[in-house]
Protein backbone atom coordinates (compact mmCIF):
# COMPACT_ATOMS: atom_id res chain seq x y z
CA UNK A 1 0.00 0.00 0.00
CA UNK A 2 1.28 3.38 -0.95
CA UNK A 3 0.57 5.35 2.17
CA UNK A 4 0.36 4.03 5.69
CA UNK A 5 -3.00 4.45 7.30
CA UNK A 6 -3.64 3.93 11.00
CA UNK A 7 -6.80 2.39 12.42
CA UNK A 8 -7.72 2.81 16.07
CA UNK A 9 -10.48 1.27 18.11
CA UNK A 10 -10.74 2.96 21.49
CA UNK A 11 -13.87 3.44 23.59
CA UNK A 12 -15.53 6.85 23.53
CA UNK A 13 -17.13 6.50 26.97
CA UNK A 14 -16.21 4.70 30.19
CA UNK A 15 -17.09 4.69 33.88
CA UNK A 16 -14.46 5.72 36.39
CA UNK A 17 -12.20 2.82 37.33
CA UNK A 18 -13.08 0.77 34.22
CA UNK A 19 -10.36 -1.12 32.41
CA UNK A 20 -10.64 -0.04 28.77
CA UNK A 21 -9.14 -1.98 25.86
CA UNK A 22 -7.50 -0.15 22.99
CA UNK A 23 -6.73 -1.77 19.64
CA UNK A 24 -4.56 -0.27 16.93
CA UNK A 25 -3.62 -1.40 13.44
CA UNK A 26 -1.53 0.33 10.80
CA UNK A 27 -0.86 -0.59 7.20
CA UNK A 28 2.86 -0.77 6.60
CA UNK A 29 5.16 -2.93 4.47
CA UNK A 30 7.73 -3.48 7.28
CA UNK A 31 10.60 -4.06 4.83
CA UNK A 32 13.29 -5.86 6.84
CA UNK A 33 16.38 -4.61 5.03
CA UNK A 34 17.54 -8.20 4.64
CA UNK A 35 15.94 -8.95 1.28
CA UNK A 36 17.59 -8.48 -2.09
CA UNK A 37 16.04 -7.20 -5.27
CA UNK A 38 15.95 -10.35 -7.41
CA UNK A 39 16.82 -8.52 -10.62
CA UNK A 40 19.58 -6.16 -9.50
CA UNK A 41 20.94 -8.13 -6.55
CA UNK A 42 20.96 -5.01 -4.42
CA UNK A 43 19.66 -4.99 -0.88
CA UNK A 44 16.24 -3.38 -0.47
CA UNK A 45 16.78 -0.74 2.23
CA UNK A 46 15.12 -1.29 5.58
CA UNK A 47 11.88 0.55 6.10
CA UNK A 48 9.93 -0.36 9.19
CA UNK A 49 7.94 1.39 11.84
CA UNK A 50 10.51 1.53 14.63
CA UNK A 51 8.45 3.04 17.42
CA UNK A 52 4.86 3.07 18.54
CA UNK A 53 3.65 5.30 21.34
CA UNK A 54 0.29 5.79 22.97
CA UNK A 55 -0.28 8.91 25.05
CA UNK A 56 -3.17 9.99 27.20
CA UNK A 57 -3.34 13.73 27.91
CA UNK A 58 0.33 13.97 26.93
CA UNK A 59 1.50 11.22 29.29
CA UNK A 60 2.86 8.05 27.76
CA UNK A 61 0.73 5.03 28.67
CA UNK A 62 2.17 2.43 26.31
CA UNK A 63 5.13 2.26 23.96
CA UNK A 64 6.89 -0.32 21.82
CA UNK A 65 10.23 -0.42 20.00
CA UNK A 66 9.76 -2.46 16.86
CA UNK A 67 12.40 -4.55 15.11
CA UNK A 68 12.63 -6.04 11.60
CA UNK A 69 11.17 -9.41 12.65
CA UNK A 70 7.71 -7.90 13.10
CA UNK A 71 5.40 -8.68 10.20
CA UNK A 72 3.62 -6.24 7.93
CA UNK A 73 0.61 -4.25 9.17
CA UNK A 74 1.48 -4.38 12.91
CA UNK A 75 -1.42 -4.74 15.35
CA UNK A 76 -1.32 -3.75 19.04
CA UNK A 77 -3.82 -4.29 21.78
CA UNK A 78 -3.42 -2.97 25.31
CA UNK A 79 -5.54 -1.73 28.20
CA UNK A 80 -5.72 1.24 30.52
CA UNK A 81 -7.56 2.12 33.70
CA UNK A 82 -9.93 4.99 33.00
CA UNK A 83 -9.59 7.65 35.70
CA UNK A 84 -10.45 10.93 33.96
CA UNK A 85 -11.71 12.28 30.65
CA UNK A 86 -9.10 13.16 28.08
CA UNK A 87 -7.61 12.55 24.69
CA UNK A 88 -5.58 9.62 23.41
CA UNK A 89 -2.81 10.22 20.92
CA UNK A 90 -1.27 7.36 19.00
CA UNK A 91 2.04 7.90 17.23
CA UNK A 92 3.86 5.61 14.80
CA UNK A 93 7.40 6.56 13.72
CA UNK A 94 8.75 5.34 10.39
CA UNK A 95 12.42 4.67 9.51
CA UNK A 96 12.23 7.33 6.80
CA UNK A 97 11.22 9.95 9.36
CA UNK A 98 7.50 9.94 8.66
CA UNK A 99 5.22 10.17 11.66
CA UNK A 100 1.66 8.91 11.51
CA UNK A 101 -0.70 9.85 14.28
CA UNK A 102 -4.31 9.54 15.27
CA UNK A 103 -6.34 11.01 18.12
CA UNK A 104 -9.35 9.74 19.99
CA UNK A 105 -11.38 11.22 22.87
CA UNK A 106 -12.50 9.43 25.99
CA UNK A 107 -15.22 10.71 28.32
CA UNK A 108 -15.21 9.28 31.83
CA UNK A 109 -18.38 9.56 33.86
CA UNK B 1 4.77 -67.98 5.10
CA UNK B 2 1.07 -68.22 5.88
CA UNK B 3 1.51 -66.20 9.06
CA UNK B 4 3.32 -63.40 7.26
CA UNK B 5 0.65 -63.14 4.63
CA UNK B 6 -1.99 -62.99 7.35
CA UNK B 7 -0.08 -60.30 9.25
CA UNK B 8 0.33 -58.32 6.07
CA UNK B 9 -3.38 -58.48 5.35
CA UNK B 10 -4.14 -57.47 8.92
CA UNK B 11 -1.71 -54.57 8.71
CA UNK B 12 -3.31 -53.39 5.50
CA UNK B 13 -6.73 -53.63 7.09
CA UNK B 14 -5.56 -51.67 10.13
CA UNK B 15 -3.96 -49.00 7.97
CA UNK B 16 -7.19 -48.62 6.05
CA UNK B 17 -9.27 -48.34 9.21
CA UNK B 18 -6.86 -45.83 10.74
CA UNK B 19 -6.81 -43.68 7.63
CA UNK B 20 -10.57 -43.43 7.40
CA UNK B 21 -10.83 -43.02 11.16
CA UNK B 22 -8.53 -39.98 11.15
CA UNK B 23 -10.36 -38.26 8.33
CA UNK B 24 -13.74 -38.82 9.96
CA UNK B 25 -12.52 -37.47 13.29
CA UNK B 26 -11.06 -34.47 11.54
CA UNK B 27 -14.29 -33.57 9.76
CA UNK B 28 -16.24 -34.06 12.98
CA UNK B 29 -13.96 -31.78 15.00
CA UNK B 30 -14.14 -29.25 12.22
CA UNK B 31 -17.92 -29.25 12.26
CA UNK B 32 -18.11 -29.04 16.03
CA UNK B 33 -15.74 -26.12 16.23
CA UNK B 34 -17.40 -23.02 17.61
CA UNK B 35 -17.63 -19.62 16.07
CA UNK B 36 -18.24 -18.14 12.67
CA UNK B 37 -16.49 -15.47 10.63
CA UNK B 38 -17.77 -11.95 11.13
CA UNK B 39 -20.96 -11.33 9.13
CA UNK B 40 -21.42 -14.97 8.11
CA UNK B 41 -24.19 -17.34 9.24
CA UNK B 42 -22.90 -20.64 7.85
CA UNK B 43 -19.63 -21.94 6.48
CA UNK B 44 -20.88 -25.26 5.14
CA UNK B 45 -23.67 -25.77 2.63
CA UNK B 46 -25.20 -28.69 0.80
CA UNK B 47 -24.73 -28.57 -2.97
CA UNK B 48 -27.76 -27.40 -4.96
CA UNK B 49 -27.70 -30.42 -7.28
CA UNK B 50 -26.85 -34.08 -6.66
CA UNK B 51 -24.62 -34.53 -9.70
CA UNK B 52 -21.78 -32.44 -8.26
CA UNK B 53 -18.59 -34.08 -6.99
CA UNK B 54 -18.91 -32.85 -3.38
CA UNK B 55 -21.37 -33.98 -0.70
CA UNK B 56 -20.74 -30.94 1.44
CA UNK B 57 -19.25 -27.62 0.43
CA UNK B 58 -16.90 -26.13 3.01
CA UNK B 59 -15.55 -22.62 3.12
CA UNK B 60 -11.77 -22.42 3.47
CA UNK B 61 -12.46 -21.00 6.95
CA UNK B 62 -13.10 -24.57 8.16
CA UNK B 63 -9.59 -25.72 7.57
CA UNK B 64 -7.72 -22.88 9.25
CA UNK B 65 -6.27 -22.77 12.75
CA UNK B 66 -7.92 -21.09 15.71
CA UNK B 67 -5.54 -18.12 15.61
CA UNK B 68 -6.23 -17.39 11.96
CA UNK B 69 -9.96 -17.76 12.51
CA UNK B 70 -9.86 -15.26 15.38
CA UNK B 71 -8.51 -12.62 13.00
CA UNK B 72 -11.55 -13.05 10.79
CA UNK B 73 -14.02 -12.98 13.67
CA UNK B 74 -13.34 -9.33 14.40
CA UNK B 75 -13.55 -6.78 11.61
CA UNK B 76 -11.11 -4.53 13.39
CA UNK B 77 -8.42 -7.16 13.78
CA UNK B 78 -8.90 -8.34 10.20
CA UNK B 79 -6.07 -6.63 8.28
CA UNK B 80 -8.01 -7.08 5.03
CA UNK B 81 -10.15 -4.14 6.08
CA UNK B 82 -7.22 -1.81 5.46
CA UNK B 83 -7.83 -2.49 1.76
CA UNK B 84 -11.61 -2.32 2.05
CA UNK B 85 -11.28 1.15 3.58
CA UNK B 86 -8.90 2.23 0.84
CA UNK B 87 -11.40 0.97 -1.72
CA UNK B 88 -14.10 3.08 -0.13
CA UNK B 89 -11.91 6.16 -0.56
CA UNK B 90 -11.11 5.26 -4.17
CA UNK B 91 -14.82 4.95 -4.92
CA UNK B 92 -15.18 8.74 -4.96
CA UNK B 93 -11.68 9.54 -6.25
CA UNK B 94 -11.87 11.36 -9.59
CA UNK B 95 -9.57 9.98 -12.31
CA UNK B 96 -9.15 10.03 -16.09
CA UNK B 97 -9.94 12.41 -18.95
CA UNK B 98 -13.65 12.60 -18.19
CA UNK B 99 -13.12 13.75 -14.59
CA UNK B 100 -15.30 10.97 -13.29
CA UNK B 101 -15.15 8.63 -10.32
CA UNK B 102 -17.01 5.38 -9.71
CA UNK B 103 -19.47 7.48 -7.74
CA UNK B 104 -20.37 9.68 -10.74
CA UNK B 105 -22.25 6.79 -12.37
CA UNK B 106 -22.93 4.28 -9.62
CA UNK B 107 -23.73 6.72 -6.78
CA UNK B 108 -24.18 4.99 -3.43
CA UNK B 109 -22.17 1.74 -3.48
CA UNK B 110 -24.22 0.24 -0.64
CA UNK B 111 -27.20 0.24 -3.02
CA UNK B 112 -25.70 -0.07 -6.49
CA UNK B 113 -23.02 -2.65 -5.67
CA UNK B 114 -24.86 -4.86 -3.20
CA UNK B 115 -24.86 -8.40 -4.53
CA UNK B 116 -22.65 -7.57 -7.51
CA UNK B 117 -19.62 -9.36 -6.07
CA UNK B 118 -21.66 -12.52 -5.46
CA UNK B 119 -22.58 -12.87 -9.14
CA UNK B 120 -19.15 -12.37 -10.70
CA UNK B 121 -17.78 -13.38 -13.20
CA UNK B 122 -20.70 -12.18 -15.28
CA UNK B 123 -21.54 -12.42 -18.98
CA UNK B 124 -21.03 -9.17 -20.88
CA UNK B 125 -23.41 -9.01 -23.84
CA UNK B 126 -21.47 -6.27 -25.62
CA UNK B 127 -18.06 -7.93 -25.42
CA UNK B 128 -19.57 -11.41 -25.84
CA UNK B 129 -17.47 -12.86 -23.03
CA UNK B 130 -17.62 -13.17 -19.26
CA UNK B 131 -15.87 -10.55 -17.19
CA UNK B 132 -14.38 -10.99 -13.73
CA UNK B 133 -14.77 -8.20 -11.21
CA UNK B 134 -11.27 -6.96 -12.06
CA UNK B 135 -11.98 -6.89 -15.79
CA UNK B 136 -15.34 -5.23 -15.21
CA UNK B 137 -13.66 -2.46 -13.18
CA UNK B 138 -11.05 -1.92 -15.87
CA UNK B 139 -13.72 -1.75 -18.58
CA UNK B 140 -15.38 0.99 -16.54
CA UNK B 141 -12.07 2.77 -16.14
CA UNK B 142 -11.05 2.70 -19.81
CA UNK B 143 -14.46 3.24 -21.41
CA UNK B 144 -16.48 5.13 -18.81
CA UNK B 145 -13.76 7.23 -17.20
CA UNK B 146 -11.08 7.21 -19.93
CA UNK B 147 -8.55 6.47 -17.22
CA UNK B 148 -5.61 4.08 -17.20
CA UNK B 149 -6.26 0.44 -16.41
CA UNK B 150 -5.28 -0.78 -12.99
CA UNK B 151 -2.85 -3.67 -12.87
CA UNK B 152 -4.37 -6.93 -11.67
CA UNK B 153 -2.39 -7.18 -8.45
CA UNK B 154 -2.03 -3.44 -7.77
CA UNK B 155 -3.13 -2.11 -4.41
CA UNK B 156 -5.87 -0.03 -6.07
CA UNK B 157 -7.35 -3.02 -7.86
CA UNK B 158 -7.19 -5.18 -4.73
CA UNK B 159 -8.77 -2.41 -2.67
CA UNK B 160 -11.61 -1.87 -5.11
CA UNK B 161 -12.37 -5.58 -5.61
CA UNK B 162 -12.23 -6.15 -1.84
CA UNK B 163 -14.51 -3.17 -1.24
CA UNK B 164 -17.11 -4.28 -3.79
CA UNK B 165 -17.06 -7.94 -2.79
CA UNK B 166 -17.29 -6.93 0.87
CA UNK B 167 -20.60 -5.20 0.13
CA UNK B 168 -21.98 -8.66 -0.73
CA UNK B 169 -20.62 -10.29 2.41
CA UNK B 170 -22.95 -12.94 3.75
CA UNK B 171 -24.73 -13.34 0.42
CA UNK B 172 -24.52 -16.72 -1.34
CA UNK B 173 -22.27 -17.11 -4.37
CA UNK B 174 -24.57 -17.29 -7.35
CA UNK B 175 -22.80 -17.29 -10.70
CA UNK B 176 -24.69 -17.78 -13.94
CA UNK B 177 -23.69 -21.15 -15.36
CA UNK B 178 -26.15 -21.71 -18.19
CA UNK B 179 -26.69 -20.08 -21.57
CA UNK B 180 -23.59 -18.40 -23.02
CA UNK B 181 -21.64 -19.18 -19.84
CA UNK B 182 -21.89 -22.94 -20.34
CA UNK B 183 -18.83 -23.38 -22.59
CA UNK B 184 -16.80 -21.37 -20.07
CA UNK B 185 -17.90 -23.59 -17.19
CA UNK B 186 -16.97 -26.63 -19.29
CA UNK B 187 -13.59 -25.11 -20.10
CA UNK B 188 -12.98 -24.39 -16.41
CA UNK B 189 -13.99 -27.90 -15.45
CA UNK B 190 -11.61 -29.27 -18.03
CA UNK B 191 -8.74 -27.26 -16.53
CA UNK B 192 -9.76 -28.34 -13.02
CA UNK B 193 -9.48 -32.03 -13.85
CA UNK B 194 -6.50 -31.97 -16.23
CA UNK B 195 -3.19 -33.14 -14.79
CA UNK B 196 -0.36 -30.75 -15.57
CA UNK B 197 3.23 -29.99 -14.57
CA UNK B 198 6.23 -31.99 -13.49
CA UNK B 199 4.26 -33.45 -10.57
CA UNK B 200 1.44 -34.33 -12.95
CA UNK B 201 -1.38 -33.15 -10.72
CA UNK B 202 -4.75 -31.53 -11.28
CA UNK B 203 -6.67 -29.19 -8.95
CA UNK B 204 -8.92 -32.11 -8.01
CA UNK B 205 -6.04 -34.29 -6.73
CA UNK B 206 -5.64 -31.97 -3.75
CA UNK B 207 -8.87 -30.07 -3.36
CA UNK B 208 -11.37 -32.82 -4.15
CA UNK B 209 -9.65 -36.09 -3.28
CA UNK B 210 -7.68 -34.98 -0.25
CA UNK B 211 -9.21 -31.92 1.38
CA UNK B 212 -8.95 -31.88 5.17
CA UNK B 213 -5.65 -33.78 5.09
CA UNK B 214 -2.25 -32.29 5.69
CA UNK B 215 -0.12 -30.73 3.00
CA UNK B 216 3.12 -30.00 4.81
CA UNK B 217 2.00 -28.24 8.00
CA UNK B 218 -1.32 -27.01 6.68
CA UNK B 219 -4.70 -28.53 5.97
CA UNK B 220 -5.84 -28.71 2.37
CA UNK B 221 -9.05 -26.82 1.74
CA UNK B 222 -11.65 -27.52 -0.90
CA UNK B 223 -10.23 -24.63 -2.87
CA UNK B 224 -13.37 -22.52 -2.69
CA UNK B 225 -13.26 -18.95 -3.92
CA UNK B 226 -15.77 -17.27 -1.58
CA UNK B 227 -13.20 -15.39 0.53
CA UNK B 228 -11.24 -13.69 -2.24
CA UNK B 229 -9.52 -11.27 -2.37
CA UNK B 230 -8.03 -12.83 0.75
CA UNK B 231 -5.59 -11.52 3.31
CA UNK B 232 -3.02 -14.28 3.35
CA UNK B 233 -0.61 -14.25 6.29
CA UNK B 234 2.16 -15.65 4.10
CA UNK B 235 1.75 -12.82 1.59
CA UNK B 236 1.36 -10.24 4.37
CA UNK B 237 -1.17 -8.52 2.14
CA UNK B 238 -4.36 -9.02 0.24
CA UNK B 239 -4.16 -11.22 -2.85
CA UNK B 240 -6.41 -12.01 -5.79
CA UNK B 241 -7.83 -15.41 -6.70
CA UNK B 242 -5.65 -15.53 -9.81
CA UNK B 243 -2.55 -15.00 -7.70
CA UNK B 244 -3.62 -18.03 -5.66
CA UNK B 245 -4.09 -20.03 -8.89
CA UNK B 246 -0.59 -19.09 -9.97
CA UNK B 247 0.84 -20.18 -6.63
CA UNK B 248 -0.90 -23.55 -6.87
CA UNK B 249 0.38 -24.08 -10.40
CA UNK B 250 3.94 -23.26 -9.37
CA UNK B 251 3.67 -25.74 -6.50
CA UNK B 252 2.88 -28.57 -8.89
CA UNK B 253 5.77 -27.34 -11.04
CA UNK B 254 3.83 -26.30 -14.06
CA UNK B 255 3.94 -23.04 -15.96
CA UNK B 256 1.16 -20.81 -14.59
CA UNK B 257 -1.25 -19.05 -16.90
CA UNK B 258 -1.25 -15.27 -16.76
CA UNK B 259 -3.52 -13.39 -14.37
CA UNK B 260 -6.67 -12.37 -16.24
CA UNK B 261 -6.11 -15.01 -18.93
CA UNK B 262 -9.12 -16.82 -20.40
CA UNK B 263 -7.96 -20.03 -18.73
CA UNK B 264 -8.02 -18.47 -15.26
CA UNK B 265 -11.32 -16.71 -15.96
CA UNK B 266 -12.86 -20.05 -16.96
CA UNK B 267 -11.44 -21.68 -13.84
CA UNK B 268 -12.81 -18.85 -11.70
CA UNK B 269 -16.27 -19.37 -13.23
CA UNK B 270 -16.12 -23.12 -12.66
CA UNK B 271 -15.02 -22.61 -9.03
CA UNK B 272 -17.80 -20.11 -8.41
CA UNK B 273 -20.27 -22.61 -9.81
CA UNK B 274 -18.72 -25.39 -7.70
CA UNK B 275 -19.09 -23.34 -4.54
CA UNK B 276 -22.58 -22.10 -5.33
CA UNK B 277 -24.44 -21.22 -2.14
CA UNK B 278 -21.37 -20.52 -0.01
CA UNK B 279 -21.47 -17.11 1.60
CA UNK B 280 -19.07 -14.40 0.46
CA UNK B 281 -16.48 -13.78 3.19
CA UNK B 282 -14.32 -11.10 1.56
CA UNK B 283 -11.86 -10.16 2.94
CA UNK B 284 -11.16 -13.57 4.46
CA UNK B 285 -8.01 -14.28 6.45
CA UNK B 286 -6.08 -17.38 5.49
CA UNK B 287 -2.61 -18.70 6.17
Amino acid sequence: MAKSKPRVKAPKKASKGDIVTIKTLISHIMETGLRKNKKTGKIIPRQIINKFQAKFEGTEIFSVDLDPAISANPFFQFSMKAEKSGEFEFIWTDDNGDVYSKKSKLTVS
Amino acid sequence: MKATAKTKALCALFAGVMLSATSVTYMQTVKAEEGLPSGISKVMVKPATDDGPLDEIFSGWHFRSKETKNLQKDDFENPGYLWVEQGEELWSAVDGAKDKSCKSCHDDPAKSMKGVGANMPKWDAKLKRPLTLEQRINTCRTKGMEAKEWKWESSQMLSMTAFIRNLSRGMPMNVQADGPMKPWVEKGKNIYYTRVGQLNMSCSNCHEDNYGKYIRADHLSQGQSNGFPTYRLKWQKLGSLHRRFKGCMKNIRSTPYKVGSDEFVALEIYLAQRGKGLQIETPAVRN
